[in-house]
């Protein structure tokens, strides 16, 4: 059973632009050492993929762009676990049943976790290409910053286990 | 509707489906005047980036196309190359790509007929409501989908974007056992795919039937997937009923047209023409395993399926097919004595197509005589449906014009949803505007 660990999930594109925004998060998180329990993993962002990822898990940290229409770099965070996503809340997906979809669809089905924490970037670029724009990329260390106080890591005591590129 | 007017119906985004585009409707008094598939996002430039790259780098960089259908883009790739560089992979390794692919089609498929395209037959918004109500339909359509990932992860090394097929074959290949620990899972889901026909059977379809040109591989012997000539049922001229993979350019042409992003395939003299499952099944009845025959014929269709709304049975025929050709494939395995066939590179030009869960991928490619990409030529079946598409909702708008604008504006979503586009594929994103000025 995974009923005790806690799953991190950066969801996105690497090869579209700020789409790859929670990926980058999850290579940042990478270079800390964290408690055995923490899952990170990547995923596209398809649906039902999700869902099948954070099964049996009581926790999942869900890291995605986000196109809201706020300035590019703002960090949004929500509790989905229990609350429905706002409406504008859109998290930027180019797949017919995404990461929203897979929330609700969870919520529906009595398979969503209980604690659903999503961190959104509001990204700016979705075009093809490997780069952040500079304000997603400060928001990326910003919000990996965040997760380890969710995880209850402190990054001055637990130390890095290498420096990060 | 008063007379003498102009209307243009504009609809926002077109949910459901895979990408991002828009459709547009112009009426005119009682007759439509156009209705145009756009897609705004800019055209893909994999072929050319492709080239001044390794031939051995292209089935990764392909695969990038569609999240979708990785692996449909990999094996056009590697059919390919492997025609240009005059090797052939037979046995084991040639099942277990088809094994890949069926696990490729079970999951693109589950996806599209329970959480795509049922709603709009039962009335809901989305999968999301429909659950509300159908949650075992829901909850069996995640789990078929999910036995297709397993084959997909187990085969491909991982769920997305498949990291372990080369030209030739494989980088690693699983053992007997690794595949005998997804019979039960798969004995599962044909039942699961069973259910499914008879699920897809008694959703209410519109009396909608158009004398589609079908365009698909066929092969003497097996459903294809991965191998076979491109057949057309009205044929290419000259008596011809087959052409090879070689030919294509030679019977298709792409137009690329002001309102879209994406090229426009047609069949050369004749125009638009329909690919995917409804596609193969008219083309492929005869080979199609009887479990399949029979679930088929109990759901009530014939050899022949003309009506696009009913694509969802016949795309849940293809799960029971993918699904007993997977198993199949797992009994009888042989782990291969090595993982792939050595291939030579030459200067030469190679020819791949094979069928994705939306139908025909044609790749080309020409290389020097170190392998190295001259140029390459992609052509997805979302591009090549766009133009029946729109042939579709120029006769479905016309025979409903009486409809409140609301209804004709669902119709038209479903049947662009009908072909379950991959406008991801085609370039990018779908949003329908349906005008009546």
């Amino acid at each position: 059973m995974n009923s005790a660990k806690v799953l991190v999930a950066g969801v996105g594109n690497r090869f579209r632009g700020d789409d790859g925004a929670g990926q980058a998060v999850i290579s940042e998180l990478r270079n800390w050492a964290l408690p055995a329990a923490v899952e990170l993993i990547e995923l596209s962002g398809e649906g039902a993929a999700l869902m099948e990822a954070w099964r049996g898990y009581e926790t999942v940290i869900l890291i995605d762009a986000v196109r809201s229409g706020a300035e590019v770099g703002t960090l949004h965070r929500l509790e989905a676990g229990s609350q429905c996503l706002p409406k504008n809340f859109v998290l930027f997906s180019s797949h017919a049943f995404g990461v929203a979809s897979a929330i609700e669809l969870a919520r529906t089905l009595g398979e969503l976790p209980a604690h659903v924490i999503v961190y959104g970037i509001e990204g700016q670029s979705f075009a093809p290409g490997q780069t952040l724009s500079a304000a997603v990329a400060a928001a990326t260390s910003m919000v990996a910053r965040r997760i380890l106080g969710d995880l209850d890591v402190e990054p001055a005591a637990t130390g890095r286990k290498r420096s990060p590129a | 509707m008063s007379a003498n007017t102009t209307r243009t119906i504009k609809v926002g985004v077109l949910a459901r489906v895979e990408g991002e585009g828009s459709l547009r409707l112009k009426i005119k008094d009682d007759r439509v005047l156009e209705a145009k598939l756009a897609i705004f996002e800019p055209p893909r430039f994999f072929e050319a980036f492709l080239r001044g790259r390794a031939y051995s780098e292209a089935p990764d960089i392909t695969a990038r196309i569609c999240g979708i259908c990785p692996v449909a883009y990999q094996m056009s790739a590697c059919h390919a190359i492997e025609d240009a560089f005059g090797v052939q992979v037979v046995g084991p390794l040639r099942d277990l790509r088809r094994l890949l692919y069926c696990g490729e089609w079970i999951e693109s498929h589950a996806l599209h007929v329970y959480m795509l395209h049922a709603p709009d037959f039962l009335g809901y918004e989305d999968a999301i409501r429909m659950a509300q109500d159908h949650p075992e339909a829901v909850k069996r359509g995640l789990r078929l989908k999910k036995v297709g990932n397993a084959i997909m992860t187990l085969l491909g090394g991982r769920e997305i974007h498949p990291i372990n097929v080369r030209v030739g074959g494989f980088y690693k290949v699983p053992a007997r056992r690794e595949l005998g620990a997804l019979i039960d899972d798969v004995k599962w889901a044909l039942d699961a795919a069973l259910e499914t026909v008879r699920f897809a059977a008694t959703l209410p379809f519109p009396d909608f039937e158009r004398d589609y040109d079908f365009v698909a591989l066929q092969h003497p012997s097996e459903y294809p997937l991965n191998e076979g000539q491109l057949g057309s049922s009205n044929g290419f001229g000259e008596g011809k009923s087959q052409i090879s993979i070689g030919e294509y350019e030679q019977h298709f042409t792409e137009e690329h047209l002001a309102h879209s992003n994406a090229l426009h395939s047609v069949i050369n003299s004749r125009g638009a023409y329909f690919v995917g499952p409804m596609a193969r099944y008219a083309l492929n009845y005869d080979v199609l395993p009887p479990v399949a025959q029979q679930a088929a014929s109990e759901a009530g269709l014939g050899r022949v399926c003309r009506n696009p709304f009913q694509s969802i049975v016949v795309r849940a025929v293809e799960l029971v097919f993918a699904c007993h050709e997977a198993l199949r494939i797992m009994e009888s395995y042989e782990t291969p004595e090595r993982p792939f066939i050595e291939v030579q590179p030459r200067a030469s030009s190679g020819y791949g197509c094979t069928e994705a869960p939306r139908g025909i991928l044609y790749h080309r490619y020409r290389f020097d005589d170190h392998g190295v990409i001259l140029d390459a030529k992609i052509v997805p079946p979302t591009a090549q449906n766009q133009k029946t598409i729109e042939r579709d909702l120029f006769e479905l708008a016309s025979r409903h014009l009486d409809l409140p604008k609301d209804e004709l504006q669902w119709r038209c979503e479903q049947a662009i949803r009908n072909y379950d586009p991959c406008i991801s594929c085609a370039t990018h994103f779908l949003d329908l505007r349906l005008e009546k000025a």
